[in-house]
């Protein structure tokens, strides 16, 4: 198939429609709205289930609904959206149904407003809803990566019974770019062994996130913890771009990541030996591959639209032996790819240290500039 | 020692909708009641292996061990938009929710007015029994003005605490619903048209004709302080003046089946 230019957010959508989505239930909010407009002529024409919801709260609830029948569902919000739609997350892991989230974050906290920012991160990674689970976290940094992400979330969710989240912003939305949809695949209405679609020829079964004995609830959390391993082992993705030769690297993901491999670009035409390592798969975050590459460098510059929230995992996979700096742009301000070409240029000045808190340095440094 | 031969004939037997294990209702309660009634309902649809259940949270939460057919387990107040992502993925299965006044009427309100607008075409048995049973018995959304519960010691006060809500009145109003009524499970007579009522709201669904809803008044013995009988005489004496049986929205094509 050819490229075609695609808005992100309607390319997310009619990549799961591709997908063989059977459902898809949302709530219109500010910068994800196309792919909820997109679905609901979409599903509709093609036979499939579309609900605009009451809330948040409603959507992911239908959602869950759903995903207990053994159908592929999907829901998508943007960042006060989804701290809504938490709770019903967090049933979702509990009772191991397999659903996948878009989640098109804006600046924020509160209403904050509508412009690209990274500050789910710790929402999304960490869990945000309450209690032990993981759900599998895919950051795109193009259109053409937010379709692929998308199209093959549905079998990761099913192979592990586990939520995929895409982790996207609002300039991954709204922005437009050449890119390839995949091809159609056949919509099925799965009947996996756990679910419940009606009892005929076999015994009732239900779906719940009760276990009311302790010992029962600690072993479901061991299963959920033991499962997350298998994940951590074998579902990591990552992008490294002129790493062969770097001494410095840039560690950014998603729209942070796209800017910051412009500044790399731009730095390596001042022949500053910088590359970049992009995680795609935020959870399970790529833990070996970032310490064996930071092993190898004099020191990293890690680039959010956030105050940090990666920072603190890096920090901690590093085990702060490699000098790192941070910049981060936040409430939905975009970095340019100056800023970040300034702050590598830092980094070959070798007098980084982390005696002192990266994000403390940077709060001093941001407090000269503004 | 003459010999005789009895000619045995069964009466009364568990519907096969009800699964064969001891529930954790309190004695006298009339959840038990209303589970019957809605498992000899399906037996008598055969649809036991065509249903699919949505639990709510309340004393009702453990339902889904009571029921012997599929169920999933909600999170407070959202079993009906859980039920209808099942319902859209699967329109030809019949999906109720089984939920009580505080699931229902006060964290769920939104989720309930959102499914009978849309006319989602599920079946919600509603049990209103005037209080929260599973936390100990504080005040609903349902409990009657002067009515002393946990969390109003000195009986509700209308002046802070507001007015009880009538849902199937409120639910009627809406042109997605199909059947909205409300009935009792205070005695036999009343258990009799309760059961013709939930046979009425599953009709409904299974012609396709929206949402529909049977509010149950039940009686809560335990958290109410008084004996299952005494419960009973106080739903009759104060719970049907507030709450009046009725049958607030029934949709014409109903209308020959009553």
């Amino acid at each position: 198939m050819a490229k075609e230019l695609l808005k992100g957010n309607i390319a997310i959508a009619e990549a799961a429609v591709r997908a063989g989505v059977n459902a898809y239930f949302g709530y219109p909010i500010t910068p994800q709205t196309e792919l909820l407009e997109w679905m609901a002529v979409r599903m509709p024409e093609l036979g499939r289930a579309f609900v605009q919801a009451e809330s948040e709260l409603g959507a992911i609830n239908m959602v869950y609904g759903a995903a207990c029948t053994g159908a592929r569902v999907l829901s998508s919000s943007s960042s006060p959206g989804v701290s809504l739609m938490l709770e019903g997350i967090s049933y979702i892991a509990g009772t191991e149904v397999p659903v996948v989230m878009v989640d098109v974050m804006r600046g924020g906290p509160g209403l904050g407003n509508i412009a690209p920012a990274q500050a789910d991160y710790n929402q999304i990674v960490h869990g945000g809803g309450h209690g032990d689970y993981h759900p599998i976290v895919l950051a795109p940094a193009n259109i053409q990566e937010a379709i692929d992400l998308t199209y093959s979330a549905f079998d990761l969710a099913e192979k592990y019974r586990s939520i995929v989240i895409i982790l996207a912003d609002g300039s991954l939305g709204q922005m437009m770019e050449p890119a390839e949809l995949p091809p159609m695949k056949p919509v099925i209405m799965r009947q996996p062994e756990w679910a419940t679609y009606g009892a005929e020829g076999r015994e009732r079964r239900f779906l719940s996130s009760i276990y009311l004995d302790p010992p029962e609830e600690e072993e479901a959390n061991f299963r959920f913890e033991r499962r997350w391993q298998e994940i951590k082992a074998n579902e990591v993705q990552f992008k490294e771009y002129f790493m062969e030769d770097a001494k410095y690297a840039v560690v950014a993901f998603g729209t942070s990541g796209r800017i910051a491999l412009s500044a790399v670009r731009n730095a390596r035409a001042k022949g500053i030996p910088v590359g970049l390592f992009r995680p795609v798969s935020l959870a399970p975050f790529p833990e070996k591959e970032l310490a064996a590459m930071a092993e190898k460098m004099e020191s990293l510059l890690v680039v959010e639209m956030n105050a940090g929230q990666m920072l603190d995992d890096v920090m901690n996979i590093t085990a702060r032996r490699t000098p790192i700096n941070f910049y981060g742009r936040m409430g939905g301000v975009v970095p340019m790819p100056e800023e970040i070409e300034a702050e590598i240029e830092e980094l070959t000045k070798g007098n980084i240290s982390n005696e002192t808190h990266p994000r403390d340095r940077w709060l001093a440094h941001m407090g000269k500039m503004n | 020692m003459s010999e005789y031969t009895v000619e045995e004939q069964v009466v009364y037997d568990r519907p096969d909708s009800l699964s064969s294990i001891q529930n954790h209702y309190c004695p006298g309660c009339t959840h038990g009641t209303a589970h019957r009634l809605v498992a000899e309902v399906i037996d008598e649809m055969n649809e036991k292996s065509n249903t699919i259940g949505v639990a709510s949270v309340g004393c009702s939460v453990f339902a889904y061990n009571y029921f012997d057919f599929d169920f999933v387990q909600a999170p407070h107040g959202r079993a009906p938009a859980m039920a209808t992502g099942v319902k859209r993925v699967l329109p030809n299965r019949i999906v109720m929710t089984y939920q009580g006044d505080g699931d229902l009427a006060s964290i769920g309100m939104g989720e309930i007015v959102a499914a009978a607008a849309r006319g989602e075409n599920i079946t919600v048995i509603f049990v209103n029994n005037a209080n929260y049973g599973m936390t100990g018995g504080q005040m609903a959304p349902t409990t009657l003005p002067g009515q002393r519960t946990s969390s109003s010691p000195t009986g509700r006060d209308v002046e802070t605490n507001g007015f009880p809500i009538r849902t199937a009145e409120m639910l009627a109003t809406l042109d997605g619903a199909g059947y909205v009524v409300r009935r009792s499970l205070h005695d036999p007579k009343h258990v009799r048209q309760a059961k013709k009522a939930i046979r009425l709201a599953f009709e409904t669904q299974r012609q396709g004709l929206g949402f529909s809803m049977v509010e149950l008044l039940s009686i809560c013995p335990t958290n109410w302080g008084k004996t299952p009988l005494q419960a009973l005489h106080w739903l009759e004496e104060n719970m049907i003046p507030y709450y009046p049986l009725g049958d607030y929205k029934v949709h014409p094509a109903l209308s020959q089946k009553i």
